[in-house]
């Protein structure tokens, strides 16, 4: 799994190299072809870094952190909540949020508290005992957890992009509905991509309750104590605002604003 | 009774030796003595045999020891050296006199450095080790230490980002010149044991549905019985038992879905009436998440030759938090008698219905015969992770009793009637915020194997001491979907100490001494007829106490952290030995030691709270230690 792939970045590329931990198969956040976002996002960083960029690949699994970042073989992580205690985040450079996501053709669901929910079969992630995504755990509150059906987060990963095998029940109507994390939902909705036309509504803000948030903010992440890398990126993320937020719209991601200070996120 | 050469003995080999047990002892010997000098000293060890466990100093509880045909007393053929799981052995040259003099033979180093919790294999004049991932499996001459050969399953390496705590392998097992082992990427596996040629590879499921396998297989009557691991990932748990001779599917029973699935069928006869309704292993979950509800197979399964039956149990329920999956979610955390021949299920009982707190159930299972009010009863006793010393009657599935065996606060007791423990609602975590809870997640005890001495009638438990807190509201990151979880603080139970071996008198249901350990004892044991009781400690120490008083007699300082099965066997020689794997690791100890799931903070947050000092006594790193006298005590190998 250990494969770096150098990435010309014009005539400073032989001065720095940017080491980037990554998944290969994990579309839209990042593919072994290089056409996910955060692909994208690493090579604008890296130009005002001066840097070229290379990659250490390793599924986004247990062990991720530990084989990659923390084992020095990359010293960053494009995409990771700004909460995680085992990386040292940036600023976050977006905010993203869990979206319904139904077929166009058959009615929107707006929120958990939606009655027709009882009768319909809900997609969700799973990540393995120990954690919830929290929409997991807030249609249990609202006593639909008969009518969920789980996808493992990891998949079977000898196929491309495993996480949007939830997208695609959609799609077939192996289930009504399902509640996903935006990035994924936005880019596999996107027209020409999805196989029907989907329709995504954000989880509003009234669904969220205290350990329950509906939307993360997400940074990228070096190792603790790598504060001067962290420090550049954050410049360089600063600088480079509005192109990021380019690719982040381009890539279909659902963008919310950071929560009003004394919110409870 | 040893059981050897094929033949069933019906004496019991215990401390209390009548005439008729006696006689049938002379003559099952006569039957299976290898020369050893085995024969000619049981009887004569038996008879001046007195335990004092019970008020009358007779123990009131006692083992028929039943080994695999073809095994002989001096070796060590299974994991749990028996069909019934004692790990008891009849050598008794080393004694609480001499243990002092245990010197080191030799020593090997398995080139691996993740957690070995392995028993090592003697059969045939050869110790067969498995090792953590990659799964090496080494051929040693038992006499020497010589490397004979070894044998590489080419294990996919994927197979590690699917094992929740740690990448262990706990042994292999030797029948019909052949050795069995289990690979982290689900392929079960029969060697030539003379040539360490592949004979069949079975691929028994898939990395990627989460599944793997760190069990050691169970060999009886020309079966493999394996199972999978992975409650953690999602997949759905399930038993196999394959053909020794071609390694195919005989039968596999799921532990959710269906009855049909589970191979509950006409002859399915469960205790409590609860759990005689049909289809439980759907009818207790959501719609449809027993298709991702765990029930794995990563612990220890026993044989009753007598009876044909297998007894085992199964993993917590997954792959969601409690409150997503509401119901008792049968069959996870639950207890199986099946029809070994045909898989066929006989009772089930699940100790810990809807479990909250990470209670698997796949402890071992001592088939033991108990004196209980007079009458003596074949039962099941487990050590249970929920902190219950659980007596089943081996044939019903009754409950006959279930006392603490340490600190247990989650549940005042277990309801004999009914079969349900009493939960106290505020140790309950489906509720986000529970404090102080005891056992932590890793139970009182969790997979490391205690060892039963019919001489003494105890049994020897090397389990843990901690406590947890569970706090919601933790958030994790995968690529793919933010996630919350909760966060689980493990610390010491009251008194500051972490583990404890301990020896429980299983008739009278209660304690008789304890040992208190800076760190969980994570390492399984063994009680010889010397009256000698081995362990290890993740603080580098070989420990051999008095299985009588619990005094301490000797230890000996290894290279890393003990996690593995200490066996004693026979040498060549005529000499006794006794055989542990150092290495730390395993859910204990990779928590400390910078391979822990970071993902996961159920496990990785918890249990690393709890081992923060352990890279302060141990660095990591696997190795063979074997011990014997250092003066040839003489073959005098005997059994009570």
């Amino acid at each position: 799994m250990l494969v770096a792939l150098a990435l010309p970045a014009g005539p400073l590329a032989a001065q720095r190299t940017l080491r980037v931990c990554a998944d290969p198969n994990n579309l839209p956040f990042s593919s072994r072809r290089l056409d996910g976002f955060e692909n994208r996002i690493a090579v604008v960083v890296a130009r005002e870094l001066g840097a070229r960029v290379a990659y250490v690949w390793w599924p986004q699994r247990r062990g991720f952190l530990r084989s990659t970042l923390d084992a020095g073989r990359c010293d960053v992580v494009i995409g990771t909540s700004a909460e995680l205690d085992a990386v040292l985040a940036t600023r976050p450079y977006y905010r993203s949020t869990y979206v319904f996501v139904t077929r166009a053709d058959a009615r929107p669901v707006r929120s958990f508290g939606d009655s027709s929910l009882r009768a319909r079969r809900i997609g969700v992630h799973f990540t393995g005992a120990g954690g919830n995504p929290p929409p997991a755990e807030a249609l249990a509150r609202h006593g639909l957890a008969e009518n969920l059906v789980g996808f493992s987060i990891y998949g079977d990963y000898r196929e491309p992009h495993p996480p949007a095998r939830l997208i695609d029940a959609v799609t077939s109507g192996e289930v009504d509905v399902a509640v996903a994390w935006g990035p994924l939902a936005g880019y596999f909705a996107q027209p020409g991509r999805a196989r029907t036309a989907l329709r995504l509504v954000p989880v509003p803000a009234t669904d969220e309750s205290p350990g329950l948030p509906m939307t993360f903010a997400i940074a990228m992440g070096v190792r603790r104590g790598d504060t001067a890398l962290r420090d550049e990126l954050q410049r360089a993320l600063d600088r480079r605002a509005p192109e990021i937020r380019a690719i982040l719209e381009r890539f279909g991601v659902p963008l919310v604003d950071d929560p009003p200070r004394g919110a409870t996120r | 009774m040893e059981m050897c050469g094929g033949l069933v003995a019906p004496a019991v080999l215990t401390g209390r030796v009548t005439a008729r047990a006696a006689a049938l002892l002379a003559v099952a010997l006569s039957g299976c003595s290898r020369g050893d000098g085995t024969a000619g000293s049981v009887t004569e060890q038996a008879a001046r045999v007195a335990a004092p466990a019970s008020v009358s100093g007779i123990p009131a509880a006692r083992a028929t020891i039943m080994l695999p045909p073809g095994a002989d007393s001096g070796e060590w053929t299974i994991a749990p050296r028996d069909y019934g799981s004692t790990r008891y052995s009849p050598l008794g040259q080393i004694t609480t006199a001499n243990v002092a003099r245990l010197r080191l033979a030799w020593t090997f180093s398995t080139g691996v450095l993740r957690g070995h919790e392995a028993a090592p294999i003697v059969a045939d004049g050869a110790m067969y080790v498995v090792t953590p991932f990659p799964n090496l499996l080494y051929a040693l001459d038992v006499a020497t230490g010589a490397q004979r050969w070894k044998y590489d399953p080419g294990a996919s390496r994927a197979s590690q980002g699917v094992a929740c705590c740690d990448v262990v392998n706990r042994g292999a097992a030797y029948a019909e010149g052949r050795v069995f082992f289990n690979t982290l990427d689900v392929h079960t596996v029969a060697v030539d044991a003379r040539t360490g040629k592949e004979i069949w590879k079975t691929k028994l499921g898939e990395i990627n549905r989460g599944e793997s396998m760190t069990m050691a297989p169970l060999v009886a009557d020309g079966r493999v019985y394996v199972g999978n691991s992975g409650g953690e990932f999602g997949v759905r748990g399930w038993i196999a038992a394959l053909d020794v001779r071609t390694g195919k599917v005989v039968w596999r029973a799921y532990h959710t879905g269906p009855d049909a699935d589970v191979l509950i069928g006409s002859r399915f006869r469960p205790f409590y009436k609860a759990d005689r309704t049909k289809d439980l292993g759907l009818k207790t979950w959501p719609a449809e998440q027993w298709k991702t509800g765990g029930g794995a197979v990563w612990g220890w399964i026993s044989y009753d030759p007598e009876l044909g039956a297998i007894y085992y149990g199964t993993s917590n329920p997954g792959v969601w938090n409690p409150a997503v999956r509401p119901g008792d979610n049968k069959w996870a955390s639950s207890i199986f008698a099946r029809d070994a021949r045909t898989g066929e299920a006989l009772w089930a009982y699940q100790p810990t219905p809807h479990d909250q707190h990470d209670y698997d159930e796949v402890n071992e299972s001592l088939l033991l015969d108990l004196d209980i009010g007079g009458q003596w009863r074949s039962v099941i006793v487990r050590p249970g992770r929920n902190g219950f010393m659980y007596v089943l009657d081996r044939r019903t599935g009754e409950v006959l009793s279930a006392k603490p065996y340490g600190l247990v606060n989650w549940a005042t007791g277990v309801d004999l009637e009914t079969g349900r423990p009493t939960i106290v609602p505020e140790k309950e975590t489906g509720n986000r915020l529970a404090r102080n809870v005891c056992p932590a997640a890793p139970g009182l005890k969790d997979w490391q194997p205690s060892a039963f001495s019919p001489r003494t009638g105890l049994l020897y438990l090397p389990h843990n001491h901690l406590c947890m807190d569970y706090e919601g509201g933790q958030a994790g990151y995968i690529a793919g979907t933010p996630y919350v979880g909760a966060q689980v603080k493990m610390y010491a139970g009251p008194g500051g100490h972490r583990g404890v071996f301990s020896a429980w008198d299983p008739a009278g249901q209660r304690s008789v001494w304890e040992i208190k350990e800076k760190f969980p004892v994570w390492s399984g044991t063994v009680v010889t007829a010397g009256d000698v009781a081995f362990y290890g400690t993740m603080d580098r120490w070989f420990k051999a106490v008095d299985a009588r008083t619990g005094k301490p007699l000797w230890q000996f300082q290894t290279g890393s952290g003990i996690i593995g099965q200490p066996v004693t066997y026979l040498g060549p020689d005529g000499r006794q030995y006794v055989a542990i794997l150092s290495g730390v690791g395993g859910w204990a100890g990779a928590a400390a030691l910078g391979i822990l799931p970071e993902v996961d903070p159920y496990i990785a947050l918890g249990f690393a709270n709890a081992m923060k000092d352990l890279p302060d006594h141990t660095p990591e790193g696997g190795m063979l230690y074997v011990f014997a006298l250092d003066t040839a005590g003489g073959p005098s190998a005997t059994a009570p």
